[in-house]
C-alpha cells in the first residue's frame, strides 16, 4: 500500500479544513448549541423526563449524531465532488493508488473532522445540561463507526452527483427527515404503535438509539442490533466505494 | 534498448459509442523525445490519459517499463508524470504544498532539496508560498510542470505544452526538457504546432482520426518526405519546356517566368549539375536561383489530408 499517498491526501484535506475553520467547525457547533438553548433549556424545562433522563440531556446524543451525519456527508461529498468539478482529480486518478488509499485519505480526513465536531459539541453540551456517559468506549466506537460510514456515504454521493443540486438535495431531502424522524428529539416508545413499527424501517433509528444507550443505558432497540446495523451500513458503503474504483463508475471515462 | 512504453492494439470507444482510438500500436524507447502530432480531436489526449490511468482502455494493452498499465498500475503509474492539457490546480493551496502533495501521492518520501531545485529551475521558488489563485496562467502551467516532475518520473507526458504560452515560458520549458533528456527521462509531447516537434523531437508520430499513420525519426522524415525545390527566374519567359529537358520533369510557373525543378534530398545525386548543363545547351538563361525545403508542417498537412 502507498502510505505516502494516504498521508498526502489526509494532510491536504486537513489543511483545507483548517483554512475554512469557521465554515467547517464553528458553524456546525454553533447551530447545534442553538438546539441546546432552545430545546434543552427553554422548552426542555417544561417537558417531563424521558426514562429518567431530563429532556435537555436526552437530546444530546441525538443532536451529536445529527450533526455528525450531516457534516460527514456534506464534507466528504464536497471533498470528492469539488476536485472532480474543477478537474484536479486527474492527479489522484493518475497516481499509483487504489481505492484503499484514496478512501483512507479522503474519508479518513472527513471522519476526523466529524469526530472533532462531535467532541466539541459534546463538551459544549456540558455547559448547558448535566450529562452522564455510562459507556465512554462504546460511545467512541459508535462515533468513529458512524463518522466513517457517513463519510463513505458522502464519498459515494460526491462521485455519483453530476451537479451541485444533487450534492445538496440528498442531505436535505433524505438525511434530515430521517434524523428528525429517527428519535433525535424523542423516544420511539412515545409514538403510537403503528408509527413505532414504521420507525423501525428507518436505519438511523438504530444508530441514534445505540449511541444514546452508551450515554444513558436506555434504548429503543437492542444495542447489539444497533451495532450490527451500523457495521452493516459501513460495509455496504465500503463495497460500493470499492466497486466505484474497480469499474471507474463516474470517475474514469 | 528496451522500450519504456509499449502500446499494443489499444482501442478506446467512449460511452457515447465514439471510437477515439483504433488499434494503436506504438513503441517508445527509453530516453527519447517523441512528438505526437495530430489535428484537434485526433485522439492524442485520449491516448495519454489511458496510459496515465485517467481513462479506461476498451481493448488492447499498454506497458510502461514492462508493467501492464491496468493489472500492474502501481508499478506503471509510479514512474509516469503528466502535465495535462487543461490547467486544473487546487486554487487555494500554496505552490510548495501542492508540489509536495503530488510527490507524496506518487509514493515518494519528502525531498526538500530536490523540490527546491525543481522549483528554481521553473522560476517558481520566489513564489513557493503564494497561493495558486494569485498566479498568472503561465505560472500555473509552471506549477503543473513542477507537480508532474515532483516524483522524478522516468516517462513524462506533456499534453499540448505550449498552447497559449509566452515565449519566456516556452524557452524555460525546452530547457527543462533538454535537461530531462540528459538525465535519461523519456518525454512524449503532443502538439499541433509543428515547430515544436521540429525543434525538439527525436522521433515524430502522426495520429489522425484515432489511427497512427506514421512514426519516423524526425531527420529521416524530413529527408524522405522533404522535397526540395529549385526555382530559376528566367530572363526570357518560356511558353513551353524546351526539348531535351524531359527527364528533369520541370514545371513552368509564374506565366512562364520561372522554371521549377523538384528533387528529393535522399538521393545521392540531385541532378542539379546535369540540369544546369542541359539548360545551357538548350539556351535557357536565368537571372536568379532559389531553393526551398518543405517543412514538417507541409509534410504533416500532406499526410493528414491524404485519403485513408
Ligand atoms: N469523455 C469523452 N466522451 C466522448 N468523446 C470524447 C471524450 N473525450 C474525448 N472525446 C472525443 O474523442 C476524440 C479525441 O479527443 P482527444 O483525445 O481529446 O483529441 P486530441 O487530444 O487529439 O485533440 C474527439 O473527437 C473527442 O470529441
Ligand atoms: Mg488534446
Amino acid at each position: 500500500m502507498n502510505l505516502q499517498a494516504v498521508k498526502a491526501i489526509y494532510r491536504a484535506e486537513m489543511a483545507r479544513m483548517f483554512r475554512t475553520v469557521v465554515q467547517s467547525i464553528i458553524a456546525p457547533v454553533l447551530s447545534t448549541s442553538l438546539y441546546f438553548v432552545i430545546f434543552g433549556s427553554a422548552i426542555g424545562s417544561r417537558i417531563a423526563e424521558i426514562d429518567g433522563v431530563s429532556y435537555g440531556a436526552f437530546i444530546v446524543p441525538g443532536l451529536i449524531m445529527m450533526s455528525i451525519m450531516t457534516e460527514s456527508i456534506s464534507n466528504s461529498s464536497f471533498a470528492i465532488y469539488f476536485p472532480r468539478f474543477t478537474g484536479t482529480f486527474y492527479e489522484v486518478l493518475s497516481a499509483p493508488v487504489s481505492y484503499i488509499e484514496v478512501m483512507l485519505g479522503f474519508v479518513g480526513a472527513a471522519a476526523t473532522k466529524s469526530i472533532i465536531i462531535g467532541s466539541i459539541i459534546f463538551i459544549t453540551a456540558n455547559f448547558f445540561v448535566s450529562i452522564e456517559l455510562a459507556h465512554p468506549f462504546v460511545a467512541l466506537l459508535f462515533l468513529v463507526l458512524i463518522s466513517f460510514a457517513f463519510c463513505l456515504f458522502g464519498f459515494i454521493l460526491g462521485v455519483w452527483a453530476d451537479g451541485w443540486e444533487k450534492l445538496t438535495i440528498v442531505p436535505v431531502l433524505v438525511i434530515m427527515p430521517l434524523t428528525f424522524l429517527g428519535g433525535t428529539f424523542y423516544s420511539i416508545s412515545m409514538l403510537p404503535a403503528i408509527w413505532q413499527k414504521i420507525s423501525l424501517l428507518n436505519p438511523l433509528v438504530y444508530l441514534i438509539s445505540g449511541f444514546r444507550w452508551s450515554f444513558y443505558e436506555n434504548a429503543d432497540v437492542s444495542i447489539a442490533l444497533s451495532l450490527a446495523i451500523t457495521v452493516g451500513f459501513l460495509l455496504i458503503c465500503l463495497l460500493l466505494v470499492r466497486w466505484i474504483f474497480k469499474t471507474g463508475y463516474r470517475i474514469r471515462t | 534498448m528496451s522500450a519504456i512504453l509499449s502500446i499494443q492494439d489499444l482501442t478506446k470507444t467512449y460511452a457515447g459509442g465514439f471510437t477515439a482510438l483504433k488499434k494503436i500500436n506504438l513503441e517508445i524507447q527509453r530516453g527519447e523525445i517523441f512528438a505526437l502530432l495530430g489535428p484537434n480531436g485526433a485522439g492524442k489526449t485520449t491516448l495519454i490519459n489511458i496510459i496515465c490511468g485517467i481513462v479506461n482502455p476498451t481493448s488492447g494493452a499498454a506497458f510502461v517499463n514492462g508493467h501492464n498499465i491496468v493489472s500492474e498500475f502501481r508499478a506503471s503509474r509510479a514512474i509516469v508524470g503528466l502535465v495535462p492539457q487543461e490547467l486544473p490546480v487546487d486554487a487555494f493551496a500554496s505552490v510548495l504544498k501542492t508540489v509536495n502533495y503530488s510527490r507524496g501521492l506518487f509514493g515518494k518520501s519528502a525531498n526538500p532539496d530536490y523540490i527546491e531545485k525543481l522549483l528554481r529551475s521553473l522560476s517558481l521558488w520566489d513564489k513557493k508560498d503564494a497561493r495558486i489563485i494569485e498566479l498568472s496562467g503561465g505560472m500555473k502551467r509552471r506549477v503543473l510542470i513542477a507537480k508532474a516532475l515532483s516524483h522524478e518520473p522516468e516517462l513524462l507526458f506533456l499534453d499540448e505544452p505550449t498552447a497559449g504560452v509566452d515565449v519566456e515560458l516556452r524557452q524555460d520549458m525546452w530547457n527543462v526538457v533538454s535537461s530531462l533528456k540528459k538525465d535519461g527521462v523519456t518525454v512524449i509531447l503532443t502538439t499541433h504546432y509543428i515547430e515544436e516537434a521540429e525543434e525538439m523531437a527525436d522521433r515524430v508520430g502522426v495520429i489522425n482520426g484515432g489511427e497512427i499513420i506514421l512514426v519516423q525519426e524526425k531527420a529521416r522524415l524530413m529527408q524522405e518526405l522533404g522535397r526540395k525545390q529549385m526555382t530559376l527566374n528566367l530572363i526570357e519567359n518560356l511558353s513551353e519546356i524546351p526539348p531535351g529537358l524531359e527527364e528533369y520533369e520541370l514545371e513552368l510557373a509564374n506565366h512562364g517566368a520561372e522554371l521549377v525543378y523538384t528533387y528529393s534530398t535522399n538521393e545521392n545525386r540531385t541532378g542539379i549539375t546535369a540540369l544546369l548543363g542541359a539548360l545551357q545547351k538548350a539556351g535557357v538563361h536565368f537571372s536568379d536561383l532559389t531553393t526551398s525545403q518543405s517543412s514538417l508542417e507541409e509534410i504533416f498537412v500532406d499526410l493528414v489530408k491524404r485519403p485513408a
